[in-house]
């Protein structure tokens, strides 16, 4: 039986009882919209509608649209693309990983994390689409056979790879995600008053009935699912550094790029799990499940992952140096790019990546909703800024002087990234609606592990010192 | 009764084995094929091994202080005692550094670190085939004084702080008031992690990438990290499987094995990961100066090379994938000397190319030294571990870990 230590604070916070965290999940869902909820709701409807306009816009003239030129021949396209898809990885890496090493925290925050991840794989796939210049000729990468054209997709180009990562990836995701979902729509359904709810609900809930034989078969595929998720956590943004990496341009020849990408996508999609969850928790009313102590977790793993970043920027400037190589003194982390043109992208990527996260060591500012929450979006614009580094300021100064150039974006490249923004919410804030936020079904099943109700023994610090200093009750008055 | 006994039969065993070690370092100091660079080489090549095994139980110590990890209380004092070896392996690593660095004064080429020659960097002789103007431009960095610094600086606090989690881990079991000794361990722990994750990376650099001077990755000290923290639980699991078939650690059970396994398991696939992106860049792009360093392995030290990499990932990869392995003592003490064996020539694979040239040596002198630093290892180990009890009393997870269930 599970034995929590006197020191380890409760992950469900309010006494819930096991009706209680039913009542609580489904009021969302079961309630009516409030007007802040329209108010974004239509914010985000009108950006998404901007960005369907510049991406027509995009089609019918034509890539020239953009500002891309032949010495930057990527720009705003892949680096939203890239950042659209290292988002993602927090939330494999919540539901997979986490779930493999039994880590119980994640259980209030997988949901709306994998919910994340699935909306950002659908953003940044449009971009490489889109590059493409001519979209209705996209299945050219698959591998058809000749008939179609006179030439198979090259497996040799890590472009292809990433056809097949990202829509594996994007496929056990959703598949993960609706399992996790089916108890929970079948609690929906057995609660629902209308009939209209009723049949969408039982369709949606695939007809569960929470029999014994249902529950074991939905945990197998639990745990087969996320075994098969964690080596996606690594492979899809290991294949999209080799984008960079199998290349010989230098700055992107680099062997750190797979791990040093797939730290990044964690320290980033982190922080947009944060960034969504403090809002959700207050605005859903869900402040004792999504507790102080998840987001002090969520910003310990945000450091960590910062951290391994840091030092392979370090690698990264270092090595430069080593080569002794006159072109690798030109790579985006060197002292050329930051007195260069683009030293302002440069010192945005350090400062909001390297220098301003630093205080997440203390556990008082872990603990600081606001600090946390400002912080959560300053990491994603410092690490949008290093895909931004990466591409277009290891292309900038070219091998022959004359093709040096500079780039800055078009109204339309602006326009699709606002767009793909205004998709990802308006999907987040119908998903906060209509689906259970919360894991339910799995999360009682831990109710007596980590709930307070049920906490044995009852939670009783040896010295009051120890109290004071780490807080145990000012994370619960934080809370309340 | 919670204390280990370190039989004299197996101290002999291990005094046995260290007289291997000094009468093959005897043969190679007046054997003059050996003497050189072969003799100084295969101390690298044990001192890294041994030492990588001790400093991955550190990290790994220091781990689960900061992750709060509950689980592992029960096999704590296991890696704590590997932790013990540091201080010894950091010195056969600096005997080589010094050792390299006097030959280089006296601009010999039979040396470890080729850099260190002289000549490699005098500009005024610009001697051919030795002289080296890519060192010239590392001078900054790639200097005997400076490398010594760095490595006396790293290894000291390195030891410093791992002696000092063990010995507050030690004292906790003796006093009732226990916690504030393991918020001070959290802190220890905190301030050891981020040091080392930092100085890791360039003692890689400075003891092992310095080898073949000329090559450069910026994944090395990831990888070689990796290699530390595999073998480090490895050891871990062997040394708690040892002490338990002794009949000691009752408490130990096949959840914690589990998890033990869990970690050898993702660690080798994650080792597997890291070698591969690192060897398929440098081969995809075939760059002259990047591929010279697996062309000169895959060329010449074509059998250690291959089998250890189809080895290392995909043994643990087949076999511990399934829940009933990891739980089975068995399995693992197979699993976990085998990837001993692999990584211990996944090392010699890093160490010899550079120093010993394209023509492998295996011999009486690499097996005396390899069995020298096992006698020395495990008599370092299995003494410390004797002086303590190997159960845990006291610890705010303790609980926790005695009721783990996976």
């Amino acid at each position: 039986m599970h034995q929590d230590s006197i020191i380890r604070e409760p992950l469900l916070l309010g006494k819930k009882t096991y009706h209680q965290v039913t009542e609580d999940i489904a009021r969302p869902v079961e309630g009516k919209a409030n007007k802040y909820w329209w108010a974004l709701f239509f914010l985000a409807v009108i950006a998404w509608l901007w960005g369907i306009g510049c991406m027509a816009y995009t089609v019918g003239r034509g890539i020239g649209t953009w500002n891309l030129n032949r010495t930057i021949n990527w720009g705003w396209d892949i680096t939203n693309f890239v950042w659209w898809i290292g988002i993602g990885h927090a939330g494999t890496l919540i539901s997979a990983v986490l779930c493999l090493f039994r880590q119980r925290w994640r259980l209030t925050i997988n949901r709306s994390a994998e919910a994340m991840t699935i909306f950002a794989v659908m953003c940044a796939a449009i971009f490489p689409v889109l590059h493409m210049g001519r979209p209705w000729l996209a299945y050219f990468v698959f591998p058809l056979p000749n008939q179609f054209g006179s030439l198979w997709a090259n497996f040799n180009s890590p472009l292809l790879w990433d056809v097949f990562a990202i829509s594996t990836y994007f496929s056990v995701s959703i598949v993960f995600w609706y399992l996790g979902l089916i108890p929970d729509f079948a609690m929906i359904r057995d609660r629902a008053k209308t009939k209209s709810r009723k049949i969408l609900y039982t369709l949606f809930s695939f007809g569960w009935s929470g029999r014994a034989k249902d529950w074991q078969r939905f945990e197998e595929v639990t745990i087969v699912l996320a075994g098969i998720c964690t080596p996606l956590v690594f492979s899809v943004h290991s294949i999209v550094s080799s984008d960079f990496a199998t290349g010989v341009v230098r700055g992107w020849h680099s062997t750190v790029y797979p791990p040093y990408f797939v730290a990044g996508a964690i320290f980033s999609g982190m922080a947009m799990v944060l960034t969504l969850v403090i809002i959700g928790r207050k605005v859903l009313d869900l402040e004792e499940y999504i507790t102080i102590q998840h987001i002090e977790t969520m910003n310990k793993v945000m450091l960590t992952m910062g951290s391994v970043v840091g030092i392979a920027y370090f690698a990264e400037f270092f090595q430069a140096w080593y080569s002794g190589d006159p072109n690798e003194s030109f790579i985006y982390l060197s002292w050329n790019n930051a007195k260069g043109v683009y030293g302002w992208a440069f010192w945005a990527l350090i400062i909001c990546n390297n220098l301003l996260p630093q205080v997440l060591w203390h556990k008082k500012i872990r603990r600081n909703l606001y600090i946390t929450f400002i912080l959560s979006i300053v990491i994603n614009i410092g690490m949008w800024f290093e895909r931004f580094d990466i591409i277009v300021t290891d292309l900038y100064r070219d091998y022959i002087p004359s093709t040096w150039t500079y780039y800055s974006p078009s109204w339309v490249e602006v326009g699709i990234f606002v767009g793909t923004i205004g998709m990802f919410f308006t999907f987040f804030l119908l998903f906060a609606r209509w689906f259970p936020f919360i894991a339910q079904a799995e999360l009682k099943t831990t109710l007596k592990a980590t709930g307070d109700l049920f906490h044995n023994p009852p939670r009783q610090p040896k010295s009051t010192d120890f109290v004071a200093d780490h807080g145990t009750h000012a994370a619960v008055e934080n809370v309340h | 009764m919670s204390q280990y006994t370190f039989t004299s039969k197996s101290r002999y065993t291990t005094f046995g084995l260290m007289a291997i070690g000094v009468l093959a370092l005897a043969y190679g100091a007046i054997n003059h094929d050996i003497s050189g660079t072969r003799f100084w080489a295969n101390i690298l090549l044990e001192g890294l091994f041994f030492t990588f095994i001790a400093l991955g139980a550190s990290f790994f110590m220091a781990l689960q202080y900061v992750a709060q990890a509950g689980w592992s209380v029960v096999v704590k004092r296991m890696y704590e005692a590997l932790t013990t070896f540091l201080p010894f392996g950091l010195l056969a690593i600096f005997a080589v550094v010094i050792a390299s660095a006097i030959g280089g004064h006296a601009n010999s080429a039979d040396i470890v670190y080729k850099w260190m020659q002289s000549d490699a960097t005098d500009i005024a002789k610009k001697v051919p085939g030795v002289f080296d103007e890519m060192l010239v431009k590392k001078h900054l960095y790639l200097n005997v004084p400076f490398v010594i610094i760095r490595t006396i600086i790293c290894a000291s606090l390195w030891v410093y702080w791992v002696r000092l989690l063990r010995k507050r881990s030690i004292e906790s079991d003796l006093t009732g008031d226990f916690l504030p000794l393991h918020y001070k361990n959290v802190k220890t722990a905190g301030l050891f992690i981020i040091f080392f994750g930092i100085t890791e990376q360039l003692m890689a650099w400075d003891w092992v990438m310095a080898i073949d001077v000329d090559w450069h990755s910026t994944l090395f000290g990831w990888y070689l990290f990796d290699d530390m923290w595999l073998t480090g639980v490895i050891a871990t699991i062997l040394l708690t499987l040892h002490v338990r078939r002794r009949g000691l650690l009752k408490e130990v059970n096949e959840n914690h094995m589990h998890n033990l396994g869990l970690w050898m398991f993702s660690l080798s696939v994650l080792w597997g990961y890291l070698w591969f992106f690192q060897f398929m860049f440098y081969w995809y792009t075939n760059i002259p100066d990047e591929v010279v360093y697996f062309q000169a392995r895959i060329d010449h030290y074509r059998l250690p090379f291959w089998i250890m990499f189809c080895i290392n990932l995909l043994v643990p990869l087949i076999v511990l994938m399934t829940r009933d392995t990891k739980r089975n003592p068995r399995y693992l003490i197979l699993i976990g000397c085998i990837i001993m064996v692999t990584h211990w020539i996944d090392a010699y694979v890093w160490v010899m190319p550079g120093t010993l040239g394209l023509t492998p040596k295996f011999g009486f002198y690499e097996i005396g030294i390899l069995l020298g630093f096992i006698g020395l290892f495990l008599y370092v180990v299995l003494s410390n571990l004797a002086k303590v009890p190997v159960s845990v009393k006291n610890h705010p997870y303790l609980e926790e870990s005695l009721h783990h269930h996976l």
